[in-house]
């Protein structure tokens, strides 16, 4: 066998010590309960081990392949955006006391972690309006996914009905969710002018045997819903509980969830300034009220306050456990072990830095690029944007071009955008959507401009 | 014992704080030219007046270095496994290379949107394609998912390619009871259920296995499938799994393995060879990825070919001429589970830690994780400590004594003792689980521990036994070497003095300070009263 860096007794002299004080001579003996006829024959067919230098050489050299910012200008949105990392969160994040523990199932030793994440659920809290947040969930699609078994288990009603303007992804991630508990997933049409949720529509959908309508705000077109107040009181006059998905970046400028009636909020932490990182890891944010029928149901880890057992102190540790997995088993309220809580540290770190003020100006910075690239690119006589709704920070364009064949041409312009809304939406197979935020400088949305307007003209 | 003292900082919440007018962020100011432009100098004016927000933000207004500062003392309130021994069993807290965290952060990958266009993405997903192909060869599966988040997302996948599979075997709501041993992992259950199985319980045997015998009691035509991790959790290699795999999939049903004991067998055994048809790896335990205070991790799902159809969507997939890319169109799927691709920045580390340490080395792993488990076990008193099952079997990568010796003779409990571990500057086993065994220690060295740790950790769990004999009242105490005592566990999860958040705070102290005022008041109007 080899010697390896990061395994201390491999080495030989060590080994053989060991083995010794066990009365072994060869580490083969600790294994000789497995039959040989499981057992693989000559070897793994995997590459030998390589150094540090070459490790990092060879994933580099792959990694060379792929095409990012700065080089690149990046207006993708659609889950998940491109926002600043600042860098007191990468910082305080990498502190070794934090990345390598695990779940703080020993509360003494794990105050750190645990005050973060008390601090995170608070800041979540505060976003949405809603009264209790977990500590995470693994990403917005999944949360919604376990919101609509929840629904169901606190409803005992077995229909879903979402808005189509959500995103197609996370509606697919639902429906699996939903499935194996018999739980039907029904769609509903935007308007196809203005982009929002239709509330007529709704209104014939959404009846007393409907577990809960779910809406995203803004909505997966970039579109703010506007009928919420209605639509809340729909569901609530159905005993429906009404889920409500958000970008929690948009929240510091608008109407939180919790104050028109959401019984459910759910969304994805890593527009508060968590890289892109291919798509995850990501944070599912799942909030509710406080009300214990709700409470009961959650799915997720909570973190609480309390105080020591000699009542001198504060402290923190995990609670209502009777709900997870590792003590009610078949009968929890979800499988989750494993969370996010790195992210949820990560979240709490940049809410901190940006406070109230500053989610302010990220929200007034994502708008105002936003409508300065629509003001732009309708100047250049492009139908933007598409659909007429208020937007926040993502904008439709229709384009003579098919929308598939967009990113293709803008990345010979350095440019990474838009998504094509007809992999999702058949009839918008000329509609993109395209994300702005506070990295975008008034240039880079002028090169945007340009090279869209310059792709299509050649049209 | 070593001398440590975890820092007690009586860090205030950040909130408590905040002083009006502080901050730490930098943004850049609105631009005129864009302001202009689009003709409105507030643009928050630009959302539909109903739907702004009219309420106030409580977050803090703190600057950045007080922010820094809260972080790094509440970092000195936790441990992790690159401060000492952390032997959490089945969790495989292991060390986690570094140079897999450089290379995580490298902005040709973090930078990087997963809905760029795959042409702009060749190279990542060029390392995850290979990486599906070195899980297939570890595993002896044929195809891989990157998709699930953790070990039990993928559980519930594989949960439902079994319930798909077998529908479409015509089987329908026939098959509906899914076989757990009472060894199990409390997600196996979980996830099962979650998939709309009954949950069908196997005793463990008196070697602490499920044999083939038990097997035969439970299984039926409404059998479809077992979920099993192998070695179990007591540590032990489930050495009728071959047997056990025939009869489940002669009454029709299929082999789910859990992987999360993985790093016991790398190298030695494959999934695949024992009968197994899909299996879960636990990226962020087997392949040395941090494990961030809960998370993430990633828990990729392989199957046997005759399943890779119903593997969620999107495969990563190698088009010809084209490069690589993601398949979609794939009717048998079990459908989407993850946003995106899964959680790829974990992927890559542990393609890295792979790399590292190619062929031979994934050989070493199980052979040292197996190695300094039995170690340690050997060191450890057995009159406080007994084994429990197989009693002159060695165990694999973990494994698990009972305290009820120590307890009948003390009155000191495995939870007492977990709570004095952590007085020695090291992390304490998984208590009360598995389920089977009372009073259960778990305890995984992992084979990332120096001998000389494994020799401390011992001499730590014999002199705490005996302190236990003299003197139980100290470890009772215990840990007083920590940030804070024990915790008042019952009040954090009572309904009338649970705390969630810092409105519980707040809106309690404004309630009590509104309570005191009128307290003052009445006291003031009876006085007036007297008067
Ligand atoms: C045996 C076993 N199975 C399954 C799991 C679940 O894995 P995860 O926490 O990654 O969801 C764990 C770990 O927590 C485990 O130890």
């Amino acid at each position: 066998m080899t010697i390896h860096r990061f395994v201390p007794n491999s080495a030989e002299k060590i080994k053989d010590n060991m083995l010794k004080s066990l009365g072994l001579t060869s580490v083969e003996d600790l294994f000789e309960d497995i039959p040989s006829s499981l057992r693989i024959k000559g070897g793994l067919k995997i590459p030998d081990a390589i150094s540090e230098i070459e490790l990092e050489r060879k994933v580099e050299s792959k990694l060379e392949k792929n095409f990012s910012p700065p080089e690149y200008l990046n207006f993708l949105g659609g889950g998940a955006w491109l926002h600043y990392t600042p860098s007191i969160v990468t910082e305080i994040i990498s502190r070794n006391e934090f990345y390598t523990s695990y779940t703080p199932y020993q509360p003494e030793i794990s105050q750190g972690m645990l005050q973060s994440l008390f601090e995170y659920q608070s800041q979540i809290c505060e976003l949405t309006g809603m009264e209790v947040a977990n500590s995470s969930m693994y990403d917005w699609g999944t949360a919604l996914g376990e919101a609509g078994r929840m629904a169901f288990r606190v409803t005992r009603k077995r229909k879903i009905v979402v808005s189509r303007g959500a995103s197609p992804e996370r509606i697919a991630i639902l429906r699996t969710y939903c499935y194996p508990a018999s739980i039907d997933v029904k769609e509903v049409d935007f308007d196809p002018k203005i982009g929002n949720t239709d509330y007529g529509s709704v209104h014939s959908v959404v009846d007393h045997d409907s577990a809960a309508l779910y809406i995203e705000n803004p909505n997966f077109l970039g579109i703010i819903e506007e009928s919420v107040d209605e639509l809340s009181q729909l569901c609530h006059e159905r005993n429906a509980l009404l889920i409500v998905g958000v970008n929690p970046s948009t929240l510091g400028l608008m109407r939180p969830p919790g104050e028109y009636g959401a019984d459910i909020v759910v969304g994805d932490g890593q527009p508060l300034g968590l890289p892109l990182n291919y798509g995850g890891p990501l944070i599912g944010i799942f909030a509710t009220k406080k009300d214990p029928v709700l409470l009961r149901q959650m799915p997720g880890r909570l973190i609480g306050q309390t105080v020591s057992k000699d009542n001198s102190k504060q402290g923190y540790t995990m609670v209502l456990q009777t709900r997870e997995q590792h003590i009610r088993r078949e009968q929890a309220t979800s499988n989750i072990c494993t969370n996010e809580a790195l992210l949820a540290l990560a979240v709490s770190v940049y809410l901190s830095s940006m406070g109230p003020e500053g989610m302010k100006k990220l929200g007034s910075l994502c708008l105002a690029n936003s409508h300065y690239a629509q003001k732009l690119l309708s100047e250049r006589g492009m139908e933007c944007p598409y659909f007429s709704g208020s937007f926040f920070c993502d904008l439709t364009v229709k384009t003579r071009l098919n929308s598939q064949m967009l990113p293709a041409k803008l990345a010979r312009h350095k440019i990474l955008g838009g998504i094509p809304l007809g992999r999702f939406y058949p009839d918008l197979s000329n509609v993109s959507l395209f994300s702005f935020s506070e990295v975008h400088t008034p240039e880079d949305v002028q090169t945007l401009v340009d090279a869209l307007s310059q792709i299509d003209e050649r049209e | 014992m070593k001398k440590y003292h975890q820092a007690s900082w009586n860090e205030p919440l950040l909130i408590e704080m905040s002083k009006s007018g502080r901050q730490a962020f930098s943004l850049p100011e609105l631009k005129p030219e864009v302001l202009s432009a689009i003709n409105e100098d507030r643009p928050e004016n630009l959302i539909p007046e109903k739907m702004r927000r009219k309420t106030d933000l409580l977050l803090p207004e703190v600057s950045e270095p007080e922010i820094v500062r809260h972080y790094v003392r509440l970092s000195q309130m936790n441990f992790g496994i690159d401060l000492g021994m952390y032997p959490l069993g089945s969790c495989t807290m292991k060390y986690n290379p570094k140079v897999s965290e450089r290379i995580a952060k490298n902005p040709k990958f973090s930078g990087l949107h997963p809905y760029q266009d795959e042409q702009t993405v060749q190279g990542i997903l060029e390392i995850l394609y290979e990486l599906q192909s070195l899980l297939c060869e570890i595993t002896g599966m044929s195809a891989f998912s990157l998709s699930p988040a953790a070990g039990a997302q993928g559980e519930f996948v594989g949960a439902l390619i079994i319930r798909n599979f077998l529908n479409d075997c015509g089987y329908s709501s026939k098959k509906d009871e899914m076989l757990v041993p009472d060894s199990a992992h409390g997600t196996n259950p979980a996830s099962a259920a979650m998939a709309g199985f009954k949950v069908v319980k196997i005793p463990s045997s008196e070697g602490g296995i499920v044999t083939a015998e038990a097997v035969k009691k439970v299984v039926s035509e409404r059998t479809a499938g077992m979920m099993l991790t192998v070695p179990n959790t007591l540590g032990i290699f489930e050495r009728e799994i071959g047997e056990v795999s025939c009869i489940v999939h002669d009454a029709g049903g299929l082999m789910y393995y859990d992987g999360a004991n993985m790093n016991a067998l790398l190298g030695r055994v494959k999934p695949g060879e024992m009968g197994f048809d899909i299996v879960h790896l636990n990226v962020h335990k087997t392949f040395a990825t941090p494990h961030g205070g809960g998370g993430p991790g990633a828990g990729p799902v392989g199957v046997v070919d005759k399943l890779s159809e119903y593997l969620p969507v999107p495969v990563i997939v190698r088009k010809g001429g084209e490069g690589y890319g993601f398949d979609y169109n794939r009717p048998r799927s079990i459908g989407r589970i993850k946003s995106f691709y899964g959680n790829v920045g974990v992927l890559l580390r542990a393609y890295c830690y792979i790399l590292s340490l190619g062929k031979d080395g994934l050989k070493t792993v199980s052979e040292q994780a197996v190695l300094a488990s039995n170690y340690l076990l050997s060191k450890l008193d057995r009159r406080y400590y007994s084994l429990r099952y197989s009693i002159d079997q060695s165990r694999k990568h973990e494994f698990v004594v009972s305290a009820s010796p120590l307890k009948r003779k003390t009155g000191v409990s495995a939870g007492d003792i977990s709570k004095a571990i952590l007085d020695s500057g090291n992390h304490s086993p998984t208590v009360y689980f598995p389920l089977i065994v009372d009073e259960a220690l778990m305890i995984e060295p992992t084979e990332t521990e120096p001998v000389e740790f494994l020799d401390q950790y011992a001499t730590i769990l014999n002199e705490l036994a005996e302190t236990a004999n003299q003197s139980p009242e100290s470890i009772l105490k215990a840990p007083e070497r920590t940030s804070i005592s024990r915790l008042d566990e019952y009040r954090a999860s009572h309904p009338g003095s649970l705390v969630l958040n810092w409105r519980y705070l707040l809106d309690g102290a404004k309630k009590k300070k509104d309570d005191d005022n009128k307290g003052k008041r009445n006291g003031s109007s009876n006085s007036r009263k007297h008067s």
